[in-house]
């Protein structure tokens, strides 16, 4: 059985690590600014960048299915194995959420996504403006509940690697020597 | 027996000849439209303005002696959203306070064509009078006369978008204005 992720899914996992973000906080920066050619601007990246998160993460999970990720030490108790597999199951599905609820959130607010300005996107919904208010703290909830979910993510690599001394944490790093 | 005939010929052709100098110079503020789409980094933008009064009169069979004018209230303006409400009613972009009205007066009406025509005239937003042209259709519906048309106005003719808005990269100047004007047949003119 194979212990590391292939090079592929450790591509993919960093770099929407770094995507997502870099999407959060610009997400933050941006809600606040007044209203200015710059802020149309970081508006358009954002969005841009967030439809290409959420290819990566749908091209991330076809990869899944033809390759599955090595399994969890053997010695690790079923509610850790068990909190494990659910809390990857929530980063996916928000990976997928988030993006697909800004997307509707601009459909509802009659502002279209044209992906690098030169593909449109169909508009989800049609305009509407209580609707695009509500899919905003939709999109906002979810944003905040990923990020917790990450620091978890996070806190429990760190764990493994500093506690229980596994490969849990190694074995996603993109410059680690394999120890077959 | 050739009396009736002759009488029914002579009602029918009477008939066509006011059906011909039917003239819509009713304004109907409350069935006419005026949209516009704006284009901010490439992403349509729908909007409108709720409030604008006119007078106008159109002959279908004398189109060349047609004239219009449009008075438009630019605080009825909807942009697209809030912020961009706010923001066009300052001095970079309508300069509310000092301009608070849009005005067009035609100039002159050409027929292009079996329901088509082309209207020419002065618009003047903002202090700054343009020569427009857009062509529009004609369509009669009951008893009222629909004209719909359109042009491409370009903003930064009439100053719309001044300094940092001045980048057309981000809002583009192009911006096309449709209008669905609805007027009801006045009295026919014999």
């Amino acid at each position: 059985m194979e212990t590391r992720y292939t090079r592929t899914a450790i591509a993919l996992h960093w770099l929407m690590a770094l995507l997502l973000t870099g999407l959060f906080c610009v997400g933050l920066y941006m809600s606040d600014l007044p209203l200015s050619p710059q802020k149309l601007k970081i508006y358009s990246w954002h969005k841009w960048a967030g439809i290409t998160a959420f290819l990566l993460v749908l091209l991330r999970l076809a990869w899944r299915v033809g390759h599955p990720p090595p399994l969890l030490p053997a010695g690790m108790p079923a509610w850790q194995q068990a909190a494990a597999h659910g809390l990857h199951h929530l980063l996916y599905l928000l990976m997928i959420a988030i993006p697909l609820s800004g997307w509707l959130m601009s459909s509802a607010k009659g502002f279209q996504t044209v992906y690098f300005g030169v593909l449109p996107l169909p508009d989800l919904l049609p305009k509407d403006k209580e609707l695009g208010e509500l899919l905003e703290v939709v999109h906002s909830g979810l944003n905040f509940t990923l990020a917790g979910l990450v620091v978890a993510h996070v806190a429990a690599a760190l764990k493994h690697h500093l506690f229980d001394r596994d490969d849990v944490l190694s074995r996603m790093l993109p410059f680690h020597a394999s120890k077959h | 027996m050739s009396t009736t005939r002759i009488l029914l010929a002579t009602l029918a052709v009477v008939a066509a000849g006011d059906l011909g100098a039917v003239e819509y110079s009713q304004f109907q503020a409350d069935k006419s439209r005026l949209t516009f789409v704006s284009k901010q980094m490439g992403v349509p933008i729908d909007g409108s303005f709720r409030k604008f009064g006119g007078s106008l009169s159109f002959d279908p069979a004398r189109p060349t002696a047609a004239s219009a004018r449009l008075d438009l209230d630019l605080a009825s303006i909807d942009a697209g959203s809030r912020d961009a409400n706010e923001e066009v009613v300052g001095k970079p972009w309508f300069n509310l306070k000092m301009f608070p009205t849009a005005t067009f007066v035609s100039s002159a009406v050409r027929p292009l064509g079996g329901d088509k025509f082309e209207l020419a005239g002065k618009l003047t937003i903002k202090g700054r009078t343009q020569d427009i042209t857009a062509p529009f259709t004609f369509h009669q519906e009951g008893s009222n006369g629909i004209f719909d048309g359109g042009f491409v106005l370009k903003r930064l003719d009439f100053a719309l978008g001044d300094g940092v808005w001045a980048d057309v990269a981000t809002v583009a100047n192009e911006v096309q204005i449709k209008f669905h004007i609805v007027a009801a047949a006045a009295a026919t003119r014999k």
